[in-house]
């Protein structure tokens, strides 16, 4: 099906692919324990360089980014918690340096914000459907009542005892 | 009532506004998280010092300046005549922290351009630039006389900034721009 050479294409792309990745910008670092590594690789994921503007440490090439990442390291064989290697950083080169902002005064907004958004929506949407349905209700109510008293009027004219004396004109 | 199909019209403008004004907003002028904070302590070994150290505590009581520079900075030569100027016509204390660059370059650099520094400490391995929250050469700091930073500046220092931001600092530097213009 597949001839020998599409097939040695595909090993060899295959090969690059993962080449490319063993070849990223983070340089080997050894850590005592598979924990440290993890928190390693995931702090310095969630750090963003501060020359660089939108990559975080890990994807940064800069030469600010190899020293944060050596900090972060240090910090961490020192027995720092990752909430203090954050602080240390927070510290130094302020909000910029976290991915994710801190709850402050100034962010509030950016947190809180979208969900005060839906929440007005959400009320003035509830608004209007209510106020379609009693418009609805209203006009349905006012339809019942004239068929009501089509309905009356019928009986009236249909029925002799009733009907009588409104039919016969007063001649008197 | 009828005014109510506007209300739309005029919450785009008012978004369009916003997001324009933050369009020309810099994005690379970060706040520093440093500002009226304890200046952060070290003590690194002079350029050339023969062992002599420098520490900011060395310059309480002072204000002064502290420069990031480093001999592979291009913008550091651009800036440079700024300092060389401020050396010369005032007696501003100004340390010129050497940040990741090899002594020997660093040396060729300042007799090829000349040296305004009253003091090079020399940051080789650029940790002193982290406890700063230092992300690139050049940068400059002001530290007061009770060993706090009051101001910050990223990137190369022009005349203009000189005038309108460092030197409200000082008043060796206001008159030397008031004495320029009379």
């Amino acid at each position: 099906m597949l001839s020998k050479l599409k097939l040695n294409a595909i090993v060899l792309l295959t090969l690059i692919s993962i080449s490319g990745a063993a070849f990223s910008v983070v340089e080997l670092a050894e850590f005592k324990s598979a924990e440290e590594e993890a928190r390693y690789k995931s702090l310095i994921a969630e750090l963003r360089c501060p020359k660089c503007q939108n990559q975080n440490l890990l994807d940064s090439d800069a030469p600010i980014a190899a020293d944060l990442r050596r900090k972060t390291r240090t910090l961490i064989d020192e027995g720092k918690s990752n909430q203090e290697v954050k602080a240390f950083m927070l510290d130094r080169y302020g909000d910029f340096v976290l991915y994710k902002p801190r709850f402050t005064a100034a962010t509030a907004f950016l947190w809180i914000g979208p969900f005060v958004l839906l929440a007005l929506v959400v009320f003035s949407l509830l608004r209007r459907i209510r106020k379609k349905q009693d418009a609805e209700l209203l006009k349905s109510s006012q339809a019942d009542d004239e068929a009501v008293r089509i309905k009356v009027r019928n009986l009236m004219s249909s029925s002799p005892s009733l009907g009588k004396p409104n039919e016969t004109p007063n001649n008197d | 009532m009828k005014t109510k199909f506007l209300i739309p019209l005029f919450a785009f403008f008012a978004l369009a506004i916003l997001l324009g004004v933050g369009l020309t907003l810099n994005p690379k002028e970060l706040p520093s998280a440093l500002i009226n904070k304890p200046a952060p302590h070290f003590s690194l070994d002079l350029l050339n010092g023969s062992g002599s150290t420098f520490s900011p505590s060395d310059l309480k009581g002072e204000r002064w300046i502290l420069n990031v520079w480093a001999s592979w900075c291009p913008s550091c030569k651009y800036e440079h005549p700024i300092f060389n100027e401020i050396a010369s016509k005032t007696s501003i204390p100004l340390v010129g922290l050497n940040y990741k660059d090899k002594p020997q370059d660093a040396t060729r650099w300042l007799a090829q351009r000349g040296n305004p520094y009253t003091k090079i400490p020399s940051d080789i391995n650029g940790d002193v630039g982290i406890e700063w929250g230092v992300y690139g050469a050049p940068e400059t700091f002001v530290i007061d006389e009770q060993g706090n930073i009051i101001y910050r500046h990223a990137g190369p220092i022009d005349p203009q900034i000189l005038e309108s931001e460092i030197a409200p600092f000082f008043p060796q530097l206001q008159t030397l721009f008031a004495s320029a213009k009379g």
